[in-house]
């Protein structure tokens, strides 16, 4: 029966021990403990925002670092197609230009080559009337060195006029 | 590693049966009478008996207190070496009581008890003592083996205190690792779980108190030898389960009784049965506290002593092959009933004072 009597003695000690026991290590080790864990449960949970923030701040950079890439990219590629477009005309101009220049000399060479040949006829031209000329003048010279030649040859004159 | 912890354990244990009781070698006449050994072994004593018989054997007599009219302070060996004094119990049963001598004189110790002799003698009928008890402030085992616990309890927590004083807020090391995740895991899952997030900060230390008291207790009691049966004793379990009440009673508030005196959602017709049956829960509930953690403890025991019994009773070691095995078993289940019992009282506790501090849903 005295098994589950309760005893005085055992009472009186175990409450001294107990309460002595709850006050101390309250104040010497759980306050300290539970301190220093909470300390260090908030110095990981810094951390672990630092590497989050960390993490998020690179992913930005990482994106702004293609953003800057993608437009250099752009960049480039625009600053080749101009090139290209310049020497594109460039070629074109030049192309041009030659083409333009050669037409002129052809053009040139062709007046000169125009006008020479006029020249040419011309002084043919005038060559040609006084051969005829001389030719003329031997052939009168002789037609009109008799009489009989002289009256023939009025009479065919005449007889041309008549016909007319 | 741990295995052989247990087998010593199991070893120490079995051992620690030679010496209970009135287990002395096949000589004597005395009959081995296993509930008077297992008694002997799960109540307190005033005296730390190791080995060898009841009378005779190697004990630590530890220190007796008395108060009455002046306070007295003596050995018990005045009462384990007094004078033993047999009476005549029942028609066949003798009964004795020893009474003491030198400075124990004029006192008895019977069944463990402490009583003042009158006229010299002692009054007994049908085996109960009528004669008036002096306040009795001993140092018994149990109160021996308590401070012994609370020491080592002390010497584990502030060893791990130096080590966060040496070394600041980082990952524990050597025993703080060891005291750290169990100082978590009642703040976190007892404190934290069931007592309001901005409140509970103030019952962590008493919830980790006697958790770690507990605990501490379970399983040095556990230990053959050095292990007295202190959280199987209700008078332990009895003050413990108190506390509990009496912080729950002094922190509770308004929503609490409210609970008790008006249970919402009940009718009003129910009332009149409800609120008799709400105020006895304010104390079943540390009631079954005590009787849980005392039950539990004690019943390890009582099976631990039983088991190994079968030897003694059969008065042959053969039986060791059956009964040291099964002991074995017993004394694991017995380890984690130390965490559990640790575990349990420490939340229920947590609940009833949540329960307490709880503020009105709307």
């Amino acid at each position: 029966m005295d098994l589950i009597l309760p005893d005085f003695g055992l009472l009186f000690w175990t409450a001294l021990v107990f309460v002595l026991l709850l006050f101390v290590i309250t104040k010497f080790i759980w306050k300290p403990i539970l301190s220093m864990v909470n300390e260090r449960e908030q110095k990981i949970a810094e951390s672990l925002e630092l590497a989050e923030r960390t993490k998020e701040e690179m992913k930005s950079l990482q994106a702004e670092n293609e953003n800057i890439l993608k437009q250099a990219r752009a960049e480039r590629d625009g600053m080749l197609k101009d090139a290209r477009e310049v020497a594109a005309k460039m070629v074109e101009d030049a192309k041009t230009g030659a083409k333009t220049e050669s037409e002129k000399i052809l053009a040139a060479a062709r007046q000169s080559i125009e006008s020479e040949k006029a020249a040419a006829v011309a002084e043919l031209k005038t060559q040609v009337a006084s051969f005829a000329l001389e030719i003329a003048e031997k052939v009168i010279r002789g037609e009109l060195s008799s009489d009989d030649k002289q009256k023939m040859l009025a009479e065919k004159l005449a007889g041309d006029i008549n016909m007319n | 590693m741990p295995l052989k912890i247990v087998h010593i354990l199991a070893l120490l244990m079995s051992f620690s049966l030679f010496s209970s009781g009135t287990v002395y070698a096949g000589e004597t006449e005395e009959e081995f009478n296993v509930g008077e050994m297992i008694m002997h072994h799960i109540k307190d004593a005033h005296e730390w008996h190791l080995w060898g018989p009841d009378h005779g054997g190697t004990s630590i007599y530890l220190p007796v207190i008395l108060v009455d009219g002046t306070s007295k302070v003596f050995s018990s060996k005045h009462f384990y070496h007094g004078k033993e004094v047999s009476f005549e119990l029942s028609k066949d049963e003798e009964g004795h009581y020893m009474e003491g001598v030198g400075p124990a004189k004029g006192y008895a110790l019977y069944h463990e008890k402490i009583y003042k002799l009158k006229n010299g003698q002692m009054i007994i009928k049908d085996g109960h003592a009528e004669n008036a008890k002096p306040l009795d402030l001993s140092i018994t085992k149990n109160v021996a083996f308590m401070f012994m616990s609370v020491i080592l309890l002390l010497v584990i927590l502030f060893s791990s205190v130096k080590f966060y004083k040496k070394n600041g807020a980082v990952a524990p090391k050597g025993i703080a690792k060891f005291v750290e995740p169990l100082v978590v895991f009642v703040r976190d899952d007892i404190a934290k779980e069931n007592i309001d997030a901005h409140k509970y900060k103030k019952y962590t230390p008493y919830l980790l108190t006697i958790f770690f008291f507990i605990l501490v207790c379970n399983l040095l009691g556990s230990i053959p030898l050095i292990g007295a049966n202190l959280t199987g004793n209700i008078t332990v379990t009895m003050f413990l389960a108190l506390c509990t009440l009496l912080i729950t009673l002094f922190s509770s508030n308004k929503n609490y009784w409210k609970h008790i005196y008006a249970t919402p959602g009940v009718p009003m017709a129910l009332l009149p049965i409800m609120i008799p049956i709400e105020f006895i829960g304010i104390f079943t509930k540390p009631f079954a506290l005590m009787i849980r953690l005392f039950a539990n403890i004690t019943a390890g025991h009582i099976i631990i002593l039983a088991l190994i019994s079968i030897i003694f009773i059969n008065k042959s070691a053969a039986w060791g092959a059956l009964s040291v095995p099964m002991a074995l078993f017993i004394s694991v289940l017995e380890l984690l009933v130390a965490f559990l019992q640790a575990y349990l009282f420490t939340m229920l506790s947590a609940l009833f004072i949540g329960a307490a501090v709880e503020e009105a849903h709307h």
